[in-house]
């Protein structure tokens, strides 16, 4: 029961959907297992934070080190879960001036957008924007020209960092109509309209072969890792 | 103290003495807003604040906003404390990341509750208290759809997960989840990325332009993609030893595979360029007020 | 010197990449931008429809995209918007209704003949990643039955009629990862020949190029493909020159330029030192 159950479910669910896009007579099938996957993935998000409260609620109680920031994070996801089920400074709109309830969770002006707007953005924004410097400073290191194919890899790294930049297209100006593909934003889209085009091509290809045979493997109960190991 | 951690320390006190000497002077990290009113109703008018350029700041009905100014100075610190992170792991960077992962689990936990457990699961279960509260605009007399209460028994059986006992009641849910992202993915991912992709390499060799002449850039860039995409290909089967000629093709798909991810190298390095030129646009306008690129503060 | 570079502590090379993109920031370089065939493509694309067609402004994005992707999106919605076209956004993402909400606010800004319910609507987030793709592909009301603020579809002038996707005319997708423009031409183009356009982030571009031209009319590959568009935006709309903030995507192209040209430094004065160690047997 705690593991057939779920395997027939997955299998079920999943033929479902398959057939109801062979099948138009079933397509409504497919919708309404789609929006039961959608609540789910939803629930997803409150299951993700419910599990974040409790690890940081286990380190704070064990006094683990680092239980300082775990404090931090469990006030920060608090407050802001707080301030947004309860839409605190959210105002009525036009549409229902009467009923604060109806305005979007996010409106300008409200505790959450002011936490989106000035901690989140920023804090997020920063977080990804950070990767410029390491990625310089791992070009620097590990970028060597060590046999043909990393001179491929480096000369194409060249020409494409060349040609997104205004400078690449400064040689076309230069050079005669007959040797236009020579300037870096020619050969820039050269490079990804064939080359990378057809490289990429090949990995899509492997990787819908990959996704297609493990989906049918979890339908089939071939592949039964989603359901973990043990009985609990 | 170290020698370094002097430097950094005599370092972070000068900046910040600058920056106040700046804010002194400027004011920068102002921000304004602009009062609307949306609505009279009997408990009186419904006001909305709208963010308006610094260089409005005289019009009648705009005025200071001093939440949103502590706001810009706290976006600035958080970008700050983030950006601290290249001078090794530090405190002021942990807080931030502490912080960071709070917001941002507690955000995304109120869009799927806002978004899909009262839009769709709640409006489908129980349409009229939901009409009365949270969604006023659906329609009258709406039919509660019993079909969501499997979604929400599943809901029920996936939040168990947290309990101590009895974590396999959530495998249940999570195979409908499982099973509908293979279900979905088994189709699309043949159709769009295996037949599609097949039919989208097949190419003429020969390509002749409108006026009948041999086309040679045409030619050559299609039996280059044609050959690329069978070169990577061999590359990527297994089940046949990389050797002799199977090994020459692989070899070829090997030096595609170089190209196709030093492409990759260059487009990644401009993505990561032009978070940063956001963050340090977001520095040098919005909050040190040092360049106006977009004229937000003229006559300022 | 090969020493010191050999021995470099990587907090210059930080330091250079600051300087490299701060200095072009200060002092507000901007270059000429000469459009690429594909930025072309998805400016006819959208150009090419007649006044008042149906666009799906799909926008799944974040702040830690905004960077590379917010210009893009701004630059798709004034051209929509001189064309008269009918906007639908909508976001896949949770972070993604206050990056819709700008484009709202730059069309009550700099449109104001344009009316909310008439011209564009604000259809917000769905969770369930590729999932309401597929139910609005089908039946839109199956998952979003209410714009942001709360008002039923059957009660604004452009949704009261509006069955699904496939009555587009084209979708319009700025893309930041998963779910993006892999998903909407997975499970709305391709299925059902939707035409489609995309901006995504440098990441995902090399990614996409496979689709084009017969799953994905044209490609934006990051700022690079924005500061292009935003030029031939400008060259149709000649009006926009006057407007700073339609050049962003523009303006962030001096700190690509020297940023690009100190990291092709950097990788040759890796390999140099990596030569010279190698000569001299450190390596």
């Amino acid at each position: 029961m705690k593991r057939t159950v779920p395997m027939v479910i997955a299998a079920v669910t999943g033929f479902v959907l398959i057939v109801s896009y062979f099948i138009p007579l079933t397509e409504e099938w497919g919708s309404i297992a789609m929006q039961w996957f959608n609540v789910l993935a939803a629930i997803a998000f409150v299951l993700g934070g419910s599990n974040l409260m409790r690890m940081n609620l286990q380190k704070i109680s064990d006094r683990r080190p680092g239980w300082g920031y775990a404090a931090v994070t469990l006030i920060a996801f608090l407050v802001t879960l707080c301030v947004g089920l309860l839409k605190v400074g959210v105002q009525p709109t036009e549409s229902f001036p009467t009923n604060a309830w109806a305005a979007p969770y996010n409106q300008e002006g409200s505790f959450l957008w002011w936490l989106y707007e000035y901690m989140y953005k920023p804090l997020q924004a920063t977080m990804f924007a950070l990767l410029a410097f390491f990625i310089a400073s791992a070009a620097f290191r590990a970028f060597r020209a060590k046999n043909p194919e990393s001179i491929a890899l480096l000369a194409t790294a060249f020409i494409v960092l060349m040609g997104r930049t205004y400078v690449g297209g400064l040689m076309r100006d230069v050079l005669p109509a007959s040797l236009e593909w020579l300037s870096f934003d020619s050969m820039t889209n050269y490079i990804m309209s064939v080359f990378n085009l057809a490289g990429m091509r090949a990995i899509t290809i492997g990787i819908a072969l990959g996704v297609a045979s493990t989906s049918l493997k979890v339908l089939l109960g071939v592949d039964r890792s989603y359901l973990g190991a043990g009985d609990e | 103290m170290q020698r370094e951690t002097l430097i950094w320390t005599a370092v972070m006190v000068l900046g910040g003495l600058v920056l106040l000497v700046h804010a002194v002077r400027v004011g920068n990290g102002r921000v304004y807003v602009r009062e609307v009113t949306v609505a009279d109703v009997k408990s009186g008018p419904v006001v909305h604040y709208k963010g308006v350029p610094p260089s409005l700041h005289n019009e009648a009905d705009v005025s200071l906003s001093v939440p949103r100014t502590i706001g810009m100075w706290i976006a600035a610190l958080c970008t700050l404390g983030i950006m601290s992170f290249v001078l090794g792991d530090n405190p002021l960077y942990k807080l931030m990341e502490s912080i960071f992962v709070g917001v941002s689990a507690g955000y995304l936990m109120v869009a799927a509750f806002w978004d899909e457990i009262v839009q769709n699961l709640l409006k489908g279960l129980v349409p009229g208290p939901m009409r009365d509260s949270f969604l006023p605009g659906l329609e009258e007399g709406l039919n509660p759809d019993l079909t969501y209460l499997a979604p929400l028994a599943m809901s029920v059986m996936m939040l168990w997960r947290l309990s101590p006992k009895g974590a396999w009641i959530a495998r249940w849910p999570l195979a409908f989840f499982i099973g509908a992202t293979a279900g979905f993915r088994l189709v699309s991912y043949l159709e769009a990325d295996f037949t599609q992709q097949i039919n989208n390499t097949i190419l003429p060799l020969i390509v002749y332009t409108a006026d009948k002449s041999f086309d040679v850039w045409g030619t050559i860039r299609n039996v280059l993609i044609v050959g690329g995409v069978l070169l990577g290909l061999v590359y990527f089967f297994f089940s046949v030893p990389h050797r002799g000629v199977v090994g020459g093709l692989a070899r070829g798909g090997v030096w595609l595979l170089m190209i196709t991810f030093g492409a990759s190298f260059g487009y990644t390095v401009m993505g990561r360029i032009a978070l940063l030129a956001d963050r340090l646009q977001f520095l040098f306008d919005d909050w040190l007020w040092l360049i106006d690129p977009t004229m937000q503060r003229v006559g300022m | 010197m090969y020493e010191f570079l050999k021995n470099l502590d990587r907090r210059w090379i930080f330091l250079l990449i600051l300087l490299a993109v701060a200095i072009p920031i200060l002092g507000e370089w901007q270059f000429p931008e000469k459009p690429s065939p594909m930025v072309q493509s998805v400016f006819d694309a959208i150009e090419n429809l007649p006044a008042g067609s149906d666009i799906w402004m799909a926008y799944d994005y974040d702040p830690g995209s905004q960077g590379e992707l917010h210009p893009m999106a701004l630059a798709f919605t004034r051209q929509c918007a001189f064309k008269r076209h009918k906007m639908y956004f909508m976001t896949l993402w949770p972070q993604g209704p206050p990056m819709i909400q700008k484009n709202i606010e730059l069309l009550i800004k700099e449109f104001p003949d344009l009316e909310y319910g008439v011209d564009y609507v604000n259809l917000g987030y769905r969770p369930g990643y590729e999932g309401p793709i597929k139910l609005a592909v089908i039946d839109l009301r199956k998952t979003i039955a209410a714009d942001v603020d709360g008002k039923s579809l059957d009660d604004l002038p452009m949704t009261r009629d509006f069955k699904n996707i496939q009555e587009v005319d084209l979708i319009v997708n700025v893309s930041a990862g998963y779910p993006g423009t892999k998903e909407w031409v997975l499970y709305a183009s391709t299925s059902y020949n939707i035409p489609t356009v995309a901006g995504c982030t440098g990441v995902q571009a090399p990614y996409l190029y496979p689709y084009v031209p017969q799953q994905l009319d044209g490609l934006l590959g990051a700022i690079k493909g924005a500061a292009e568009y935003e030029f031939l935006l400008l060259e149709a709309y000649p009006s926009l020159r006057e407007n700073p903030k339609a050049q962003e995507a523009l303006r962030r192209m001096g700190p690509q330029l020297l940023a690009h040209l100190v990291l092709i430094g950097l990788i040759v004065a890796g390999n140099v030192i990596y030569f010279v160690g190698r000569s001299r047997g450190d390596v």
